[in-house]
């Protein structure tokens, strides 16, 4: 259970510096990890999972939700509500499905339809979240639009955001070049499929998330 | 902005610039409406003040929506935005950006090849036919 009902001295205190529950909404670019991260927050912290993964794009095509996963971080801790949304893209060819991946052409075209409307509910949950995990592949060119998009949304709407430089594990991956993208925001490299450096992710995430942002608008 | 063409098989295609003024006279929706309905023509638009991020946002959404199969797949959109300074205005009441120069056509039509700092190069694959 969060804590926003808890009373007495400590409850108190956390209102004055900072939160203990925060809905955060992992988002990104089809196939950059989003989902392998959530659930590898979810096994380290619940030993659950949210949902499959897969090299096909658009594998998830409904947002999943988790919530009251407490967070430790040394002697703080945070509770989240871990929102995985479906990735975000601009562009979804039901061929693509069938001549990249083999999938049947009735297959490809319920996949398309699924994968459009996931695209409309990830934008959608921006309405609802407090803050974004926005996971990008670190083995690829981190200006694309959907990245500059939800960056400048976030940005205007005044959303705490945390960079998840994922998939470091691969060989030509280059964290550093996202990281001198988006200075102006935390990135933390790490790799959701082996866990390596999540901790300094899961130590980024209460700090970050758990500021007071007495200025925030929503 | 750099054009290459892939292959020659239509007989033409439309490249529109579109000025900040004929934007500005815009409200958000009726700008939407008008690149959607250009892009869904076979245009291919570069537009001299883009599309704030919401815009953006809501341009995706908006696309998503309009997605019909073998008819349109949707956008291919690339674009700058301002640089900000974060002042303790835009920190404490959210960092609008400026949109910049923007280029925006259907995604059977175009493709964003490289993209930096300076330049945006796109291919304009004319493998649709006009």
């Amino acid at each position: 259970m969060g804590l926003f009902g808890k009373t007495g001295l400590a409850g108190i205190i956390h209102r004055i510096f900072g939160k203990k529950h925060a809905k955060i909404g992992i988002y990104g670019p089809p196939n950059v990890g989003k989902t392998t991260l959530a659930n590898r927050i979810l096994m380290d912290w619940t030993g659950e999972i949210m949902g499959t993964v897969s090299e096909i794009p658009h594998e998830t095509r409904t947002a999943k939700w988790k919530r009251n996963i407490k967070i430790e971080n040394g002697s703080s801790s945070l509770y989240f509500d871990i929102v995985d949304t479906p990735g975000i893209a601009t562009k979804i060819d039901y061929k693509d499905f069938m001549n990249t991946y083999g999938l049947s052409r009735k297959e490809a075209r319920q996949r398309a339809k699924e994968a459009t409307e996931g695209v409309i509910e990830s934008i959608r949950w921006l309405e609802e979240v407090d803050g974004v995990i926005l996971v990008m592949d670190s083995t690829q060119d981190p200006f694309t639009q959907v990245n500059v998009t939800i960056l400048g949304n976030l940005e205007a709407r005044n959303l705490p955001v945390l960079i998840a430089a994922n998939k470091i594990d691969m060989e030509d991956a280059s964290p550093a070049t996202l990281k001198a993208a988006f200075p102006q925001h935390p990135v933390v490299p790490i790799s959701a499929l082996t866990g390596y450096n999540t901790d300094t992710l899961y130590s980024t995430m209460v700090k970050h998330f758990g500021k007071r942002r007495w200025w925030k608008r929503r | 902005m750099t054009y290459t063409m892939v292959k020659r098989q239509r007989k033409s295609i439309s490249i529109n610039l579109v000025s900040k003024q004929k934007l500005d006279k815009l409200s958000s929706q009726e700008k939407l409406d008008f690149i959607l309905r250009e892009i869904r023509q076979g245009k291919v638009l570069v537009l001299e003040q883009g599309l704030t991020p919401l815009e953006q946002t809501a341009l995706i959404e908006k696309t998503m929506k309009e997605i019909e199969e073998d008819a349109f797949i949707g956008i291919e959109m690339d674009g700058y935005l301002a640089e900000d300074k974060a002042t303790l205005f835009k920190r404490l009441f959210g960092v609008i950006r400026k949109p910049g120069l923007t280029v925006i056509g259907p995604a059977d039509l175009i493709k964003t090849i490289r993209k930096d700092e300076n330049i945006i190069q796109t291919e304009i694959l004319a493998e649709r036919g006009v």
